[in-house]
């Protein structure tokens, strides 16, 4: 393990947790500008988060132990997935800890204690959103390991760090199957961070919420701490897109330049990602939760078609 | 690895990849209107393909072939079908199909077995193209499979003519195309089957009130 290894991870680390709700408070911007509204400032969820940490917890009677460790549990699995992905540089140490299957883990891991959570009291929004957060996670699931299948034939590796690096150093040929990965990958995400087709982030309606409703027994630094990860999350989703399908410009082994290079590099892409994210969110509106398993489908179905036109296409016999 | 296989050829591969995503769209619309989008919109692509195809190999007869397919796939026909559309006020007809996400599913399989049986097909052929063989099959399955599941009459020839440009991506991909006689040949009679299924369907609706081809099924000599 370098030294410079050990600084850009460090680093990959704060900044993700530094960035994440400023990412969130980003995309809410662009919506309200995009929806005509005022806008909340961009700090938003940072005075949110700030609020929370201040406030005392309530818990239920009946709560058990889980429900109070689960809040810590996400959110450690939550900065382990940035921490994994290389948003700044391919050179993590904690990176060999897990490849992209076992990060898809992570990911099933963190949602297994949301929603065991959400059911640990027994009010009936949190088995609702518990259910259906899993009717959503057990579809997107196959759809986001065959996204990174496909991957992972272009560069022959499952590490995130040796996928990104193949990627970026290859010469300019179109892979159509990484457009269709790209499309697929971009469905998975909108489902996995409760965004507007599958479920809306900005609703306390009882009939369409999925993610709020898991969390609405939750409260003080434990939801704080959700909110906290909810925010990283789609951090992280938002770094893994970039570093499988725009990896220019991500530093690599023994490369300090080119790591302070790549944050100004990491926000503008990180910028334009969330306002993309705000854009989809204005033109789409939200579908039935009887509709999520076609859309979910049909990135399966994309990611699959990516993987056999790798094969078909992208091999020379 | 993928490193040598040229500029035009990758296009190719890109214009195969969007037409089998069209085809897979087209499976899954429900909307009259938005298929016969999709239908042109394929066209367009069929006829980019074969114009790359064309500058690639200085094939001079496939300009002729990239323009009919624009002229006739993603402008005449469209118009006449929109035409028809409007005519016979199904504008706003959705269609139930048999649940899209097990349509699709089966779609998969049958596009692997296309890409299974084009791989040893496309390896005695010696055209730049010849990867796309599998997608071509694919789509012609597919349009077929569109066509059984589908119980109007407008998506069953928007099946129909799908099917077709299968087949020419076949050609191309294959064989750089099909003799000009046989292709202005297989043109006219797609150009003319519309114009007849067109009649037929103001037919079928005068018997039945609706466009549902099931209502046939029922058909008796009395």
């Amino acid at each position: 393990m370098s030294i410079s290894g050990f600084i850009g991870q460090l680093f990959a680390i704060v900044l993700a947790l530094a960035l994440a709700p400023l990412l969130t408070g980003w995309v809410n911007q662009c919506r309200a500008w995009l929806q005509s509204r005022s806008a909340p400032p961009l700090l938003q969820p940072y005075y949110m988060l700030h609020k929370l940490f201040q406030k005392d917890v309530v818990l239920a009677h009946n709560a058990s132990s889980l429900f109070r460790t689960a809040p810590f549990v996400i959110f450690a699995c939550m900065l382990l997935a940035c921490a994994i992905i290389p948003s700044l540089s391919t050179d993590l140490p904690f990176a060999p800890a897990a490849d992209t299957l076992a990060l898809v883990g992570v990911f099933g891991l963190a949602r297994i204690f949301i929603s065991l959570a959400a059911m640990d009291i027994g009010t009936s929004f949190g088995s609702l959103g518990g259910r259906r957060e899993m009717l959503v996670g057990f579809l997107a699931e196959p759809a986001l390991l065959m996204v990174i299948f496909t991957t992972a034939m272009i560069s022959q590796s499952t590490s995130v760090a040796t996928i990104v690096e193949t990627l970026a150093h290859r010469d300019f040929i179109i892979y159509p199957s990484l457009a269709f990965a790209g499309i697929a990958f971009t469905m998975v995400s909108l489902a996995e961070n409760a965004r507007v087709p599958v479920d809306n982030p900005a609703t306390h309606l009882e009939l369409t919420m999925i993610h709020e409703a898991m969390i609405l027994e939750y409260s003080g630094r434990h939801l704080a701490l959700i909110e906290w990860a909810a925010s990283l999350k789609l951090y992280a989703y938002s770094c893994l897109g970039l570093a499988l399908f725009f990896p220019w410009g991500i530093a690599e082994k023994d490369n300090f330049l080119g790591l302070i290079g790549a944050i100004p590099l990491l926000l503008g892409k990180l910028a334009v990602g969330g306002f993309a994210l705000a854009l989809i969110e204005t033109v789409n509106a939200k579908m039935r939760i009887f509709r999520a398993p076609e859309f979910l489908g049909t990135a399966f179905l994309l990611a699959v078609l990516g993987l056999l036109v790798r094969l078909l296409l992208e091999t020379r016999v | 690895m993928s490193a040598d296989i040229p500029l035009s050829a990758q296009l190719i591969n890109l214009c195969a990849s969007v037409i089998l995503l069209l085809a897979f769209a087209m499976l899954a619309q429900r909307r009259v209107m938005q298929l016969i989008n999709l239908f042109a919109l394929q066209g367009l692509v069929l006829c980019l393909s074969t114009l790359v195809v064309a500058v690639t190999t200085q094939q001079h007869h496939l300009y002729y072939s990239a323009g009919l397919t624009l002229a006739l796939k993603a402008l005449l026909l469209p118009w006449i079908l929109h035409r028809l559309v409007r005519k016979l006020y199904v504008k706003w007809d959705v269609e139930s199909l048999v649940n899209v996400p097990t349509t699709m599913l089966v779609g998969v399989v049958l596009v692997m077995i296309a890409f299974n049986v084009a791989q040893p097909i496309s390896i005695l052929s010696q055209t730049i193209s010849r990867g796309t063989l599998g997608i071509a099959l694919a789509v012609v399955m597919l349009a077929f499979l569109m066509m059984i599941t589908r119980t109007k009459a407008i998506p069953q020839v928007v099946g129909f003519l799908a099917m077709e440009n299968g087949l020419f991506l076949a050609a191309t991909s294959a064989t750089y195309g099909m003799p000009m006689v046989v292709e202005l040949g297989i043109a006219l009679d797609v150009l003319v089957g519309v114009i007849i299924l067109g009649v037929f369907f103001f037919q079928i609706r005068d018997q039945f009130d609706s466009l549902d081809i099931r209502h046939m099924e029922r058909l008796k000599d009395n």
